[in-house]
């Protein structure tokens, strides 16, 4: 059935992207006997500080949070054909729509918050993506330029109202005033705490919970939906959908809208669960590493939240390696990142020909004993 | 993993540790950023050269990471840390409640906590003085100011600056510029120079920046045009000798090493501590390198105000968000 | 590389001997196999080719044609068997080893860059040396030469954009002998062509085989192999069911052979009753985007009970008309009536007309009427996904669909009958028939279909014939676009001729000849012309 160059599914969404992650790391423990330290030292304490102890699993998880709200936002444009590069910016604005809840309606018991934080969260990311989409959808502006750009007007928006609006007055830093406690997303130590559970102080929190549930809505949107059927058409193949009857631009425009509210839930994680105030810069990149973890994940939700929780991993284990590795430091932290998503993200297909090449090798290899078929190779 | 989870609840606290350790927290700048954070450092570096002792330090990459690496310094046995900038204070708020034996300073910003020092700088002083500076040496009565964000502390830095420039020639015209929105414009000087050429294609004389080190290709873009800057926060004077009318010093490394050794004296004590001209915390730099710019009558009238502004004389506001 | 390449292969050498009784073959091909996991390919194919000569190879989609091709030209290596060039073995590992051994060959997608001249492709990879000018003007004057010899005159310094798909395979050709072919591949080259292209492309070949080269023809059309070729083997699942000199058989023998079975190559009907007009387009014109009028004030009726075929060579607006009346292009003038709805002014899009019980087979599968990367199974509901049967509220029913598309598959003998393959997996014709079963399937009033056999293989076509004269009988009212005269003559009851967007002219079956509606093709209005 399989023609050269391919692989069983299992391989190719198991055994892969586990290759392509070794071969990063290899090559990253290179760099760091180049700099006089221990790799296997160095890994271990990678290792031990993002998935060994309470404490590493609670901050891989926080991290891995915004990357799963992030990485299904890019993913959700990517099904429908567009390159959103803008989560960064929606996940700004959201934040500011929680945030502006959380600060006038923070008296209001956490019940009656939560869910207006969220409406906010989401409303206040879709209609920052609205704009670059309606751009895109009726005028024809590429959305990979509007929403850089858009990245960029987010930003001088939230420092304007940072600095002159929500600043908490006399402070020098531009955030704002802390949150009523009502406003908080409970700790995953409090939750796991009622139901008799302890765990480490970290800034894990219910948000977690939020980003999961959200993957599956998109997996239920995408895969499930007429909605996302046609979403799915209008991206592989715009002529194709309006042959069937689906106009695109409307497409462009609700998925941009979906995609900008997944980002807005950055917010519920960062501001609501973690900060507790909103500041300058919060998303702090995860729109950006949004990008790696769709394309490491495929798009698929299943596949992003392993992706998230790995980019977690690596962004806590990489400040406990910088923390007790001092000669590694964050810079050096950064090209282990990059060296990853390099081979797991753009070049995930390097190792596929040779993997498929010795499978297939070892295929024809099998039948050769009785069928008698003399192989040329 | 169950045994370090048993650790972690057994006592958060166990920060009695005897020994004398010290450690300090950069932020988004890094420890190399030619201003601020690197000030703070050469501060800790010649702790460490005088008295051998070593101490910790961790950059922040994210705002996530603040609060951890408090957490950890305190929980591994750190006795002082110090927290370099402002956008730290809600962060050290936080873990100097939870652990109430480790000291902490903070730069920049208040916290008021028994055990937290917060030291600030009267900016708007040296920024006074260098806006004299400034507008003495300007011939058309035009200078420029280029900051990084439009933050508050800038805005204090420009504030100063102003006022400085109308104290000497209340009709001088002062172009400002702000470099970005995000963190990125703390580090990048093409920006700077453009910013720069910018101005001075305008008219400005001088230009000073409180812009990190955006503010290096603004220094550069002055010389190239043949007209003068201000240098921030270390003295910067030498980057371009003769090129450089004066720089706004912030002593953060003086403070820093002050700190340490306090802390390892047992003279370190919490409260705030401001420090303006009359502390020697800020000032504006003289040296071999514009001497030959701020001529006799410049440096005493400079003087003059210093000694004004430190008796009460001259009032200095000082921008405050509201 | 180009000049060894040349001169190991050099003409000279091997045209000496014209009559030499030794002369060996100029390939042989010896029980070649070829196995891709589970499917035999190519089973012990053994042939020769005589230099001078044009030997076809014939077969349904999907009978190895394509992977034997391949195999010659080192794109595949078999797994076991011998190729020889002239009586010498040769080992094909790579293209780059085919065409040092003089084998050249021409896709059916060509491998063209579209924004370099032509002489910039043909030189493409075989420079010679650093500096291109000097490479160039040498390879200007070669090419002259070869243009001179073969009758292959290509504007040298045009953009390969600006080309028409002819001329484009031309220089595909032009590249292969640039680069010393003594052996020449053709992969269904007339697949992308007119007949006129087609025409002139056998003229080609015909020159060549003066000059003594070797050619091989893939195709699964009878009446190019019938029209060109000197032999002929005949391919079926992977092995040679027959080689037989062309002149020695017919058409209707080598269908058998291809197939496995008689086949009827003519669908029997009976004639036409038709009643009320179902679709009525009055004046209707429309532009491209650049503003180009591509159909001009087009007018006529679609009964019911009828089929209604339109002629013409490809290009001439047949396309835009068909898009235009499926409510994929909107037309800057006219209306279109269906169901007592003008369609223009309303703007209904493909969806509501489908509702008003117009469907659509287009003339371009898989650009238009497929997603490529789907299942067959998401396929199978393409343009349909929002009716009721599909599932409940907002939420896809995947029983349902899948249901829905084994049906299909059932009733229009798709294989494999395996919804959850990728649509790209089946063959030209069964991803036709399932198109075709997915618009039939929704009782349209109205159907449109352009190209109803493109690319899909004998057995296939007299299925999809019969199943629309079936249509039509049913009391649908049909509008078949096809560039295929013989198609038009045996589907349509009424003919309507297009040319340059407008129509030459209207010809009921009977009065329908090919001669006559040849004129219209090329311009020469009829009588009924609108």
């Amino acid at each position: 059935m399989s023609a050269p160059g391919t692989l069983p599914r299992w391989a190719e969404l198991g055994l892969l992207p586990v290759i392509n992650l070794v071969a990063a790391l290899l090559i990253s423990g290179v760099v760091i006997m180049l700099l006089g330290e221990s790799p296997v030292a160095a890994f271990k304490l990678m290792a031990a500080g993002s998935v060994g102890t309470q404490e590493g699993i609670g901050y891989t998880l926080y991290y891995a949070t915004n990357f799963i709200f992030t990485g299904l936002a890019v993913a959700v444009a990517y099904h429908a054909g567009l390159f959103n590069i803008g989560a960064e910016g929606q996940a700004y604005i959201g934040g500011l729509g929680t945030a502006l809840v959380c600060l006038w309606l923070g008296a209001w018991p956490f019940w009656a918050v939560l869910p207006l934080a969220v409406l906010a969260g989401a409303g206040f990311g879709a209609v920052w993506a609205f704009i670059p989409a309606y751009l895109q959808a009726k005028r024809g502006s590429h959305i990979v330029i509007t929403t850089i750009m858009f990245n960029f007007i987010a930003a001088s928006l939230m420092t304007y109202l940072l600095v002159n609006v929500l600043i908490k007055p006399g402070q020098q830093s531009p955030e704002s005033r802390e949150f009523s406690v009502n406003a908080w997303m409970p700790s995953a130590t409090d939750v796991l705490a009622r139901v008799g559970v302890g765990f480490a102080a970290t800034p894990l929190n219910l948000a977690f919970g939020f980003a999961l549930g959200a993957a599956v809505l998109v997996w239920l949107l995408v895969w499930r939906t007429r909605w996302g059927y046609a979403l799915r058409v209008a991206g592989e193949n715009p002529a194709a959908a309006v042959f069937a009857g689906i106009a695109p631009p409307r497409v462009i425009i609700g998925a941009m809208l979906l995609s900008g509210a997944l980002a807005g839930g950055l917010g519920l994680n960062e501001l609501m669960g973690s900060q507790h105030r909103i500041l300058m810069d919060f998303p702090s990149g995860a729109g950006f590493v949004g990008i790696a973890v769709a394309l490491m994940g495929r798009n698929h939700p299943a596949g992003i939240i392993v992706a998230a929780v790995l980019f977690g991993a690596l962004y806590q284990g990489g400040s406990q390696l910088s923390f007790d590795m001092p000669k590694i430091n964050r810079d050096m932290v950064v090209v282990i990142q990059g060296l990853v998503i390099l081979l797991c993200g753009a070049m995930e297909n390097v190792f596929k020909a040779p993997l498929a090449k010795l499978w297939h090798g070892c295929l024809a290899r099998d039948p050769k004993p009785t069928g008698g078929t003399p192989a040329p190779r | 993993m169950s045994l370090c989870a048993a650790a972690f609840f057994a006592s958060p606290v166990y920060a009695a540790a005897p020994a004398f350790a010290p450690a300090i927290v950069y932020d988004f700048g890094g420890k190399f950023d030619r201003s601020f954070n690197q000030s703070a450092s050469e501060g800790a570096e010649k702790f460490k050269k005088e008295t051998g002792i070593a101490f910790r330090e961790f950059e922040i990459s994210n705002p996530a990471q603040r609060e951890q690496a408090l957490t950890q310094l305190a929980r591994r046995g750190a006795t002082i840390i110090v927290a370099v900038g402002f956008t730290q204070a809600s962060a050290v708020e936080k873990v100097a409640k939870q652990f109430p034996a480790v000291k902490f300073t903070i730069i920049d910003a208040t916290v008021d906590l028994p055990n937290v020092q917060s030291v600030n700088f009267r900016e708007q002083e040296s920024s006074f003085l260098c806006g004299m500076a400034a507008a003495l040496v300007s011939k058309i009565g035009k200078i420029g100011f280029v900051g990084g964000m439009d933050i508050p502390l800038i805005r204090k830095f420009a504030l100063g600056y102003v006022e400085g420039a109308k104290f000497v020639n209340p009709k001088i015209e002062i172009l400002q510029n702000m470099t970005g929105t995000t963190p990125a414009a703390w580090g990048d000087p093409t920006k700077g120079a453009e910013l720069a050429k910018s101005q001075f294609g305008r008219g400005a004389d001088v230009i000073f920046h409180a812009a990190g080190a955006t503010g290096i290709g603004v220094m550069q873009a002055a010389k190239d045009a043949g007209r003068l800057s201000i240098g921030c926060d270390s003295n910067q004077n030498y980057l371009h000798s003769g090129g450089v009318l004066t720089s706004a010093v912030k002593a953060v490394n003086v403070a820093v090493h002050k700190t340490f050794l306090d802390a390892k004296n047992g003279s370190w004590k919490p409260g705030v501590i401001a420090l303006g001209l009359a502390e020697d915390g800020v000032g504006y730099a003289l040296d071999e390198h514009n001497r030959k710019l701020i001529t006799p009558e410049i440096e005493a009238r400079l003087n003059q105000a210093r000694a004004d502004i430190v008796s009460g004389k001259i009032k200095v506001s000082e921008y405050k968000a509201q | 590389m180009s000049d060894d390449a040349r001169s190991a292969t050099a003409p000279g050498r091997n045209s000496g001997g014209a009559a030499g009784a030794a002369r060996a073959p100029a390939l042989e091909l010896r029980a070649i196999d070829k196995r891709f996991g589970a499917v035999q390919a190519n089973r012990a194919i053994s042939f020769s080719v005589a230099a001078g000569s044009i030997h076809g190879l014939i077969g349904e989609n999907g009978a190895g044609k394509s992977t034997l091709m391949n195999i010659i030209y080192g794109f595949h290596r078999a797994d076991s068997g011998e190729i020889l060039v002239h009586g010498r073995k040769v080992d094909i590992t790579s293209p780059q080893a085919a065409i040092a051994a003089g084998i050249g060959m021409v896709h059916q997608h060509f491998m063209l860059v579209e924004n370099f001249t032509v002489l910039e492709n043909v030189v493409l990879g075989v420079e010679g040396g650093a500096l291109l000018a000097g490479g160039l003007t040498a390879a200007r004057r070669e090419l002259e030469k070869l243009a001179r010899d073969y009758g292959l005159a290509v504007p040298l310094d045009s953009m390969i954009s600006e080309l028409s798909v002819g001329l484009q395979q031309r220089v595909e050709i032009l590249k292969a002998l640039y680069r010393g072919a003594e052996i020449l591949i053709l992969d269904e080259p007339t697949a992308v062509l007119a007949p006129q292209e087609a025409d002139q492309l056998f003229k080609m070949l015909g020159r060549l085989r003066e000059q003594g080269k070797a050619v091989i023809l893939g195709t699964h059309k009878l009446r190019e192999i019938m029209a060109i070729t000197d032999r002929v083997t005949v391919m079926r699942q992977g092995a040679v069911v027959a080689e037989v000199m062309t002149k020695e058989t017919s058409p209707r023998g080598l269908a058998e052979k291809m197939v496995g079975r008689a086949v009827l190559m003519q669908v029997d009907k009976c004639p036409a009753t038709p009643g009320a007009a179902l679709l009525s387009v009055t004046d209707l014109e429309v532009r491209d985007r650049l503003g180009v009028p591509r159909v001009k004030g087009v007018s006529f009726e679609l009964r019911a009970g009828e089929i209604v075929g339109v002629a013409g060579v490809a290009g001439n607006g047949q396309s835009e008309l068909l898009e235009a009346l499926a409510g994929i292009r909107a037309p800057s003038r006219g209306e279109i009536r269906l169901g007592g709805r003008e369609l223009v002014r309303e703007q209904l899009d493909a969806r509501a007309r489908r509702a008003l019980g117009l469907a659509h087979v287009p003339e371009d599968r898989l650009r238009l009427g497929v997603v490529a990367s789907f299942s067959a199974e998401a396929n199978a509901m393409l343009g349909y996904h929002d009716r009721p049967r599909y599932g409940r509220g907002l939420f896809l029913d995947g029983v349902a669909s899948f249901a829905g598309c084994e049906a299909k598959m059932k009733e229009f003998d798709v294989r494999p009958a395996q919804p959850a393959l990728r649509i790209s997996a089946f063959s030209g014709g069964n991803q036709q028939k399932l198109v075709l079963a997915r618009e039939i399937d929704a009782d349209p009033t109205v159907l449109l279909v352009g190209q109803p056999t493109r690319g899909v293989d004998i057995g296939a076509i007299e299925f999809i014939h019969r199943r629309l004269i079936a249509l039509r009988d049913a009391g649908k009212a049909l509008l078949v676009v096809s560039v295929e005269l013989d198609e038009i003559l045996g589907l349509a009851d009424r003919i309507l001729v297009m040319n340059g967007g407008e129509i030459m002219g209207e010809l009921a079956r009977a009065e329908a000849t090919e001669e006559k509606i040849g004129l219209m093709m090329a311009g020469v209005r009829g009588e009924g012309g609108a």
